[in-house]
């Protein structure tokens, strides 16, 4: 191999940084998406206490059952982080292991919002009734969109590791997946605070 | 994608292979200068339907009570002139030069993430095509390129109007901030070794600011946009009042989105002419820092000014203060950027062939606009002036004045770069010189039009205004305007083929995209070369390095990353499912998602190198 | 897998990913620490909702406690407390402008109109 070609080889390691530019991109994109839900919370936000017409927020909110729900999505977040460490280490059993309790757990919160959701329009708050009803079901339907994306981008990558094709090697594309998931979570924390505790 | 890049070099590749080229290789490209080029030719092409609009508004203003174009008509031409403007030309033109450019100037191979780049392309493509086939269906949009609401509710334009533009935007956002995302990256992470940022060329730097910008205010009006849709399709109740929704929070939306969308157009445009004018004063640029800290001083005040487009409001004297204030104070970093540039060119020995032209062109005439600009920031004159002439005077001085020409400036002085060729200076001094008259023509009497009381968006006037001869004088002036277009056209199209062939760097400049072979090798840099300094040209020692590295003939080229048409399905699958929103069947996006999906998928499979 | 059939991999697949990137991460006893806090918290949370007498300070009280979830979140399982601060920098500039805009509205619209300084 002729000198040049050699260095051009190298050339390909180099970034600026060190970093890894899917890292450097997707917190970007992270940056970006702090900005989306950003603006539909401060929706939310804006339209408390305008609703004219009722359920109002403290009639119909359940704190409890989303107490759980929340409470499943943090200790998803916790078995993501889990999940990154096993195959980091080379594991492919903690990597199933982990990555399957973040599929079912992601799972389970979103059935929490089928229910929830199915609950409310029987007590007569639809996307329709009033500006809660409007804000709160686009604010927290998008945030469970972002659940239900993350949930088939973790599966994809848990019957990867599962037939062998997803290693340590690739630990960055669980990273990645890890870093959209934990995201996920800390809007969640901001909306049960924002949305159902502070009423 | 770097670090796929990292690995398909090991395995071995056998020999020199050069670039495919045909129809299917530039539907398949990922090349980030091809996809310049793509960026380029749609958006030439927009700012001629643009135009066209503008012809007709300003043929309809000539004469008062005039019925040369419909009312409802003339509504569709305003809404579309600026939309597309906006969205489709200045935006897109300056997303071109970012694609073609940045790369060469920071010494990378290609973009941090290309299939991603292509995908931005076509979606911006899809989504532009989108928004016009409105037209098709004599329902173009017709409540105004900042659309409030309530006008935008089924109540007041019960026609598909409003869901062309509310789905055409958002499909268009999507398209920048992936391109934001791909360009932060990319200046962050593939600069050459020795590019410091602090080393950075002015366009690069704008590129940065501006792309931070894109990421943080789509996100905005994406949602203010979803919001609308949400009204309109699914009954929800944002904007309507009988249910407690408030139409200022359109306002409020569009404008945090708006204001720092001003910043997105002018940016790209100072960032050129930082690099054009201290190439032809033989200059350094003066202030380097300074300059670089007040581009990224405007973009995050931009961020704090957005109600001084809602003085009329009502929002209260406090709200009222603050963006008077923090509008005046905005006004501090962009003079600092005019006397930077005027300190440059002092005492240097200065050229004026068409690019520098057009560059002090942006100066004098962008100032005149700034100045109209600090007039509004006064909520008591803004009262007055508000949704008048004056204001449609004052965002084309800085829109037209500042963002195209300035565009116009990074054309003639990297279309060499791009083609091997000069453009033709004669027709470009006459290109410079009609859009100079022609321009200033246009839009110095619509100052005088406002202010005398001729409001904006609206199809005629009385003849006892007396307002016929400053509309006259527009309408001649866009005339000529236009016709300086055709002649930028014609000179684009005839450079081609006959403009006069030169060496890499035929102006002299100092950065390191003139250190290349003109047009660039499709992998840019043999080897990544190392610079030492701002301007590695300028340095007789610094460029010899320089050029022993980026002119060489490698025995073997570096390996690029393929072609992949998967970008382009996937930007299908996006329009598609977009426009299936209009079709009110609740499941039919879900198909156009399934595509999307699928596209998706293919995508992650698909090796990005062979 | 076997570690020479990884080792493969990483050469074929991922070669550019090897470089240290980030500091060590922390063991997996560390994260359930974390975890732990975390439904701690999140315990508090809630119990504060249901307390009468700290309905009156209810709102500040939530408002520091989920910020630390959400700091302990980032810090720690996002790692972003040992990572390069280039990724703190691109998140903050999208955060902070963030968090300016939803107060800024949460002022315009339940604060301001409060206050009329024309009498």
């Amino acid at each position: 191999m002729s000198q040049a070609a050699a260095t051009a080889h190298d050339d390909h390691h180099y970034t600026s940084t060190g970093l890894s530019s899917w890292k450097v991109g997707f917190w970007t994109f992270i940056g970006s998406e702090c900005l989306f839900f950003a603006t539909l919370i401060s929706t939310y936000m804006v339209y408390k206490g305008r609703s004219i017409t009722g359920p109002y927020p403290g009639e119909i909110l359940d704190i409890p059952l989303t107490s759980v729900s929340t409470f499943v999505l943090l200790m998803s977040s916790l078995a993501m982080v889990l999940g990154l460490d096993g195959i980091q280490r080379g594991s492919k059993r903690l990597t199933l292991i982990w990555l399957g309790a973040v599929i079912l757990l992601g799972a389970t919160f979103l059935g929490f919002q089928v229910y929830e959701f199915n609950h409310f329009v029987h007590e007569g708050l639809t996307i329709s009734t009033n500006v809660f009803g409007s804000s709160f079901f686009v604010l927290t339907g998008f945030h469970g969109a972002h659940v239900a994306g993350g949930v088939i981008w973790l599966s994809t990558l848990w019957i990867l590791a599962a037939r062998g094709k997803l290693t340590s090697a690739d630990s960055l594309k669980v990273e990645i997946a890890g870093l959209y998931w934990h995201f996920v979570d800390i809007v969640w924390i901001v909306i049960f605070t924002l949305v159902y505790l502070i009423q | 994608m770097s670090t796929t890049v990292a690995t398909e070099t090991a395995q071995t590749h056998a020999g020199a292979h050069t670039e495919d080229t045909g129809l299917w290789s530039w539907v398949t490209t990922v090349d980030h200068k091809r996809i310049g080029i793509m960026y380029f030719l749609t958006s030439f092409f927009f700012f001629f339907v643009g135009g066209l609009e503008a012809m007709l508004i300003r043929i309809q203003l000539m004469r008062p009570e005039n019925a040369f174009i419909s009312a409802e008509t003339y509504n569709q031409m305003f809404t579309m002139h600026g939309t597309t403007m906006v969205f489709l030309v200045a935006m897109p033109m300056a997303v071109a030069f970012f694609n073609y450019i940045v790369p060469l100037q920071i010494g990378a191979r290609d973009v941090a993430f290309p299939r991603l780049n292509a995908l931005s392309y076509w979606i911006f493509l899809f989504g532009g095509l989108f928004i016009n086939s409105s037209f098709l269906f004599g329902a173009a949009p017709n409540t105004s390129w900042v659309g409030y609401a309530n006008l935008t509710s089924l109540q007041f334009e019960p026609g598909r109007n409003v869901e062309f533009w509310i789905i055409g935007l958002s499909i268009l956002g999507i398209s920048s901030i992936l391109g934001g995302v791909n360009f932060i990256t990319t200046i962050i992470n593939l600069r050459a070794p020795g590019m410091k940022l602090m080393r950075m060329p002015l366009f690069s730097w704008m590129t940065l600011v501006t792309s931070f910008l894109l990421i943080t205010a789509i996100p905005v009006i994406a949602v203010a946009l979803i919001l609308l849709a949400f009204d309109r399709f699914f009954g929800a109740n944002f904007y309507e009042v009988t249910a407690g929704g408030d139409p200022i929070l359109w306002q409020h939306l569009f404008w945090l989105f708006g204001h720092p969308e001003v910043y997105i157009l002018i940016l790209p445009s100072f960032g050129i002419i930082s690099d054009v004018i201290p190439t032809f004063s033989k200059k350094p640029l003066f202030g380097y820092p300074v300059v670089v800290y007040a581009g990224i001083l405007i973009g995050f005040i931009g961020w704090g000014v957005w109600s001084h487009h809602m003085f009329t409001v009502g929002l209260g004297p406090i709200a009222d203060s603050f963006f008077v204030a923090s509008t005046m104070i905005i006004a501090i970093p962009t003079g600092i950027k005019i006397f930077n540039w005027l300190a440059t060119m002092w005492g240097g020995a200065i050229r004026f062939p068409t690019p520098m032209l057009f560059a002090v062109g942006v100066v004098a005439v962008f100032t005149v606009g700034g100045l109209s600009g600090i007039m509004h920031a006064s909520a008591p004159i803004d009262l007055q002036q508000h949704d008048s002439y004056f204001v449609v005077a004052h965002f084309h001085y800085v829109l037209v004045g500042g963002a195209l020409m300035g565009l116009f400036s990074g054309l003639y002085y990297w279309f060499p770069k791009v083609t091997g060729r000069l453009m033709s200076e004669t027709l470009g001094k006459w290109h410079f010189w009609t859009t100079m008259i022609g321009f200033n023509l246009t839009f110095f009497p619509m100052h005088f039009a406002g202010l005398f009381g001729m409001p904006r968006r609206t199809w005629t006037y009385q003849a006892e205004l007396n307002l016929e001869t400053w509309n006259q004088l527009s309408t001649v002036g866009a005339f000529i305007f236009g016709f300086s277009s055709l002649l930028l056209f014609w000179n684009l199209f005839r450079s081609l083929k006959k403009g006069e062939a030169v060496d890499p760097n035929p102006w002299k400049s100092g950065t390191l995209e003139w250190s290349i072979p003109s047009p660039p090798h499709h992998y840019n840099f043999p080897v990544l070369p190392e610079v030492r300094s701002r301007e590695p040209l300028w340095d007789d020692a610094e460029r010899a390095e320089v050029e022993a590295q980026t002119l060489m003939e490698p025995e073997q080229e570096p390996v690029m990353p393929s072609p992949s048409f998967w970008p382009m399905v996937v930007a299908f699958g996006i329009t598609l499912t977009w426009a299936l929103i209009m079709t009110g069947i609740w499941w039919a996006p879900l198909a156009g998602l399934a595509f999307t999906a699928y596209g998706i998928f293919s995508w992650a499979f698909q090796p990005a190198f062979r | 897998m076997s570690s020479e059939a990884m080792a493969g991999n990483m050469a074929h697949d991922q070669g550019g990913d090897s470089h240290g990137e980030h500091g060590s991460h922390a063991s997996p006893g560390f994260y359930w620490a974390i975890g732990g806090i975390l439904t701690v918290i999140t315990a508090v949370e809630v119990a504060v909702f249901y307390i009468p007498f700290l309905a009156s300070v209810l709102v500040p009280i939530l408002l520091v406690l989920s910020g630390a979830k959400f700091a302990l979140v980032v810090m720690f399982f996002m790692h972003l407390k040992y990572d390069s601060r280039i990724f703190s920098g691109v998140f903050l500039a999208g955060l902070v402008l963030a968090a300016f805009m939803t107060v800024a509205l949460i002022i315009l619209y339940h604060v301001l109109p409060n206050y009329d300084l024309m009498g």
